[in-house]
């Protein structure tokens, strides 16, 4: 799977994008963010409740309830402030 | 179909009016907004970052639902990304209709939609002290659930 980190986020963590393999039961974006928020005290930061972390999959903005699979693309990022 | 452009460089925006309109003749209305990059606060510049994959995407789906909404002729929209100095443009929506309603109504909700659900994110660089993100804000997300 495919993570791509933008804006403070990618800042924070030093990176802009990574490969990993979620573990079995990682099955929601929910569930997701629970396993990165584990891979690193960074990560636990920039995933820390509270801190507004929105999501993409596959391109198209998605929800904590949203399916996740190996192979997506999933990008994080703050509330978008374009226009 | 929308136009949709996402680019560093400036926009014509004259050119991008004329582009809309050429050769019909059933336009009554064409509404335009710009938005500029203004120096609040000292800010030296802005850097606009976004997820090139999914940016025209998103685009598009706006545009395509401001053209189910309303009975547009056409519309475009523009954003730049990059380092923009206060003073440039960074923006830009236009709207074509028979009539100004749909025309003016498009353009302020193809804006109110952009600003929430296009994947871009502003980077400010004051004069003096460390850059930082802009934060989203609520106001924005009131705009666009009104419609």
């Amino acid at each position: 799977m495919k993570i791509l980190y933008f804006a403070w986020l990618r800042e924070k963590l030093g990176l802009a994008e990574e490969e990993i393999t979620p573990p079995e039961g990682v099955v929601t974006v929910r569930d997701l963010i629970a396993h990165m928020a584990a891979r690193s005290p960074a990560h636990a930061e920039a995933f820390a409740a509270g801190k507004g972390v929105r999501c993409a999959v596959n391109l198209d903005f998605a929800t904590p309830d949203d399916p996740v699979k190996p192979g997506d693309e999933v990008a994080f990022f703050p509330p978008v402030t374009g226009g | 179909m929308p136009r949709i452009l996402v680019q560093e460089a400036p926009f014509d925006v004259a050119a991008e009016m004329a582009r809309l309109t050429a050769s019909r003749d059933d336009i009554g209305a064409l509404a335009s907004f710009t938005g500029i990059c203004r120096a609040d606060d000292g800010l030296a510049a802005m850097v606009l970052e976004h997820y090139p994959a999914m940016t025209e995407r998103a685009l598009t789906r706006i545009a395509e639902d401001a053209m189910q909404r309303w009975p547009l002729t056409g519309c475009t929209i523009i954003h730049r990304v990059g380092r923009l100095t206060p003073g440039e443009p960074i923006v830009l929506v236009l709207a074509a209709s028979a009539h100004r309603a749909a025309a003016l109504e498009a353009c302020a909700f193809l804006m109110d939609w952009l600003k929430t659900k296009a994947p871009f994110w502003k980077r400010e660089e004051p004069r003096e002290g460390a850059p930082r993100w802009v934060e989203a804000r609520a106001e924005d997300d009131a705009a666009a659930a009104r419609w």
